[in-house]
């Protein structure tokens, strides 16, 4: 967003009319502040989806029976007894409700467990070691847990859950887009290099491709993923039905550019010099498009991530046992459990987080592309 | 300009013979068919299903002929208006559809006005006020707006119509209206109703519009004609609306023919949360059965939209853009 640009002024580097065009790009991309912020939230999500188990307090089908539908649990430093020197939650007491039978928790004063730093709990992998090591968790007894963004109706920790969830819904994104950036690089580059037939095949495969809807797309082929096959190869088959449609408005993008490229000077010298195609290709072509293809998939990542949370939501995409964001939310669908337990709606919070930040840096890209316009 | 729009509508039948080919091998892909589960419901609630007649209804529907046969039965019958039959609802796909379809225009052309409405005037109070507080808090909200799942505002504004409001949860009639016939109290009901669809539908792409409108806007102010048109000593007022709305607006004009095809895909997805009587929840349904004429008709369908939004959108931008010429 170049209007959100905390512009400092001319950057006072020395050597800047000497800087190559990836400087300027980075010397251009830093003065932007929200988007560094953007990218470091980023970062730390991403690096949530790798340390997951570990950050998690629990696993994420751990159930705790009888805490159904807890409400997110405060992290407490004051008791009735006064200051108690380390953050603690309460243990629950259970009722229920005469009038609606549903359960109510109050805290019971008595009981507080402090919070612990690496605390042993449930086992998990962590990077292929098994461990049942956790950044923190509380020593509890019978039923009682650390619920910091409550639980579900079946008594699970929802904060655990999304921890876990992270790892598909964003990765989801990130692999649907790398394939179509390779394909729409590799199919734009081609038919924008060498044009003929090849050209004319692929621009009527990708508007054959673009006339149809995405979404109704996108549903019906995910309606059509055989519900028996396993996690990771119907996961996989999500991420290609995610990138059907995406490779096709980058690879004419990319088409476009290559096209104006092959006119210029220096591509004709390097030509004119023997240079082979492959290196006009890779040495000349693909730098000059490589902007554009950073912007477009940095852009496509957040509707790949909305795609798939709105596919999840439905029971089209990601299906239970597995747990994305999307299939999280599926627990708040039915508005009477919405009105008694808001949190479950938590899950969205962080994928408007995620997208915006993406689209915070996506269009930071896109200034900083072009470095050589203010 | 005749002649453009006959060559364009000429070259769409070949497009439109090969989309028809990869919808239909799309809602083939499910193992299996409508009967297959139906036998299978029936089998769980041990009801007697007799294998003969089964059958019998795939030979009545031509199930049991290769593919090629069936694509030929679906694609002869589509020719002459005849869609196919929905093996779930029992009735012509062409009826169910059209039932439907009415209000699923009237959604659309509802989520048009409303982002017309909201998106230009802010574009171009942004554009006029960059970089003011006013304008960072409206593209900071439209961004927002960009990055809500449109289910989870659906559901917001469900939950916000129910207990704070004591409206309705969903749906576009009050019970008493629901099979009505059309009066003007049927009419008020469904205008009572229309808004949370119309406003949840047209947020994300207000957001959009608001976003091309802004720098449009921008790009013509910077325009020497402006810079003319202001050194003349012109009201600033007429210049902005006579001069660079006029021109500004030009490409917003033109993405409306693109915006009636994918406010009706788009709307898909809240409609089933809502529970609105539109198409959406209809092809929703339909996938889950594998109800497949009917799914793979209304896929059709919006790709024939989107092909002909696709080719308004061009006749506009010529239509209010004299400069540009069609060939």
């Amino acid at each position: 967003m170049s209007e959100g640009r905390h512009t400092e002024g001319g950057d006072p580097q020395a050597g800047l009319a000497t800087a190559g065009q990836w400087q300027l790009a980075w010397i251009k991309f830093r003065q932007n502040r929200v988007a560094l912020v953007a990218g470091v939230v980023l970062a730390l999500m991403y690096a949530m989806t790798l340390f997951g188990g570990f950050l998690a307090p629990y696993e994420p089908d751990h159930r705790f029976g009888r805490r159904a539908y807890v409400p997110p649990q405060g992290l407490h430093l004051f008791s009735p007894d006064g200051f108690e020197g380390r953050p603690f939650v309460f243990g629950l007491t259970t009722h229920s409700e005469a009038s609606s039978g549903r359960t109510l928790y109050t805290h019971d004063v008595d009981k507080r467990y402090p919070l612990r730093l690496f605390h042993r709990g449930d086992p998990h992998s962590f990077l292929g070691i098994e461990t049942d090591l956790h950044l923190f968790g509380i020593d509890a007894e019978g039923q009682d847990g650390m619920f910091l963004f409550g639980t579900d109706r079946q008594g699970r920790d929802l904060l655990s859950r999304i921890l876990y969830g992270a790892r598909i819904s964003l990765t989801i994104g990130l692999l649907g887009v790398t394939i179509s950036v390779v394909l729409g690089a590799v199919l734009g580059v081609t038919s924008g290099y060498f044009g003929g037939w090849v050209d004319e095949l692929m621009q009527r495969t990708v508007e054959m491709l673009r006339a149809f809807p995405q979404i109704p797309l996108w549903m019906a082929l995910s309606a059509a993923i055989p519900p028996d096959i396993d996690q990771i190869t119907s996961y996989f088959m999500i991420t290609l039905i995610l990138s059907l449609l995406g490779w096709t408005s980058l690879a004419r993008i990319v088409r476009g550019k290559v096209l104006s490229l092959r006119a210029e000077e220096f591509v004709m010298a390097a030509q004119l010099m023997g240079a082979s195609h492959k290196r006009v290709i890779f040495r000349h072509l693909i730098p000059g498009v490589m902007g554009e293809i950073i912007v477009v998939a940095t852009i496509a990542v957040p509707s790949m991530i909305l795609a798939e949370s709105a596919l999840s939501f439905l029971n089209l995409g990601i299906r239970p046992p597995m747990t994305s964001w999307g299939v999280l939310l599926q627990d708040g669908r039915q508005l009477t459990t919405l009105y008694f337990h808001q949190w479950l709606l938590l899950p969205a919070a962080f994928i408007v987080v995620v997208v915006l930040c993406f689209n915070f840096l996506g269009d930071a890209f896109r200034d900083a592309a072009d470095p050589y316009t203010e | 300009m005749l002649t453009y729009i006959v060559r364009r509508l000429l070259r769409l039948v070949p497009t439109l013979f090969v989309i028809s080919i990869l919808t239909f091998i799309i809602i083939q892909l499910p193992p299996g068919d409508f009967f297959d589960s139906l036998q299978a419901q029936l089998a769980e609630s041990e009801s007697h299903a007799d294998q003969q007649s089964f059958d019998a209804l795939r030979a009545q529907y031509h199930l049991d002929e290769p593919l090629w046969k069936q694509y030929l039965y679906w694609i002869g019958g589509c020719l002459q208006g005849d869609f196919g039959y929905s093996f779930e609802w029992r009735r012509p796909v062409a009826d169910l559809i059209a039932e439907r379809l009415g209000l699923t225009f009237i959604m659309a052309l509802g989520s048009l006005l409303f982002m017309w409405a909201v998106a230009i005037p802010i574009g171009i109070y942004s554009a006029r006020h960059r970089l003011s507080w006013g304008d960072y808090t409206l593209t900071f909200v439209a961004f927002i707006g960009l990055c809500v799942p449109n289910f989870v505002i659906a559901l917001i504004a469900m939950y916000a119509s129910v207990f704070w409001f004591g409206g309705s949860a969903g749906g576009l009639f009050s019970q008493e209206y629901k099979y009505a016939a059309w009066s003007l109290a049927r009419l008020w009901d469904l205008l009572r109703h229309l808004w949370i669809p119309v406003v949840v539908i047209g947020a994300a792409g207000t957001a959009t519009m608001m976003r091309l409108m802004r720098t449009s806007m921008l790009d013509v102010l910077d325009r020497p004609y402006i810079t003319t048109a202001r050194a003349k000593g012109l009201a600033e007022r007429w210049v902005v609306y006579k001069y660079a709305v006029r021109v500004a607006i030009n490409p917003m004009i033109s993405i409306m023919g693109l915006q009636i095809p994918e406010l009706v895909s788009g709307s898909i997805i809240v409609a089933i949360v809502l529970g609105l009587p539109t198409t959406g929840p209809l092809f929703y349904r339909a996938l889950e059965t594998q109800d497949m004429y009917l799914a793979g008709s209304f896929l059709m369908l919006l790709a024939v939209l989107l092909l002909l939004g696709n080719l308004l959108a061009d006749i506009l931008l010529a239509l209010v853009d004299p400069r540009i010429r069609l060939e």
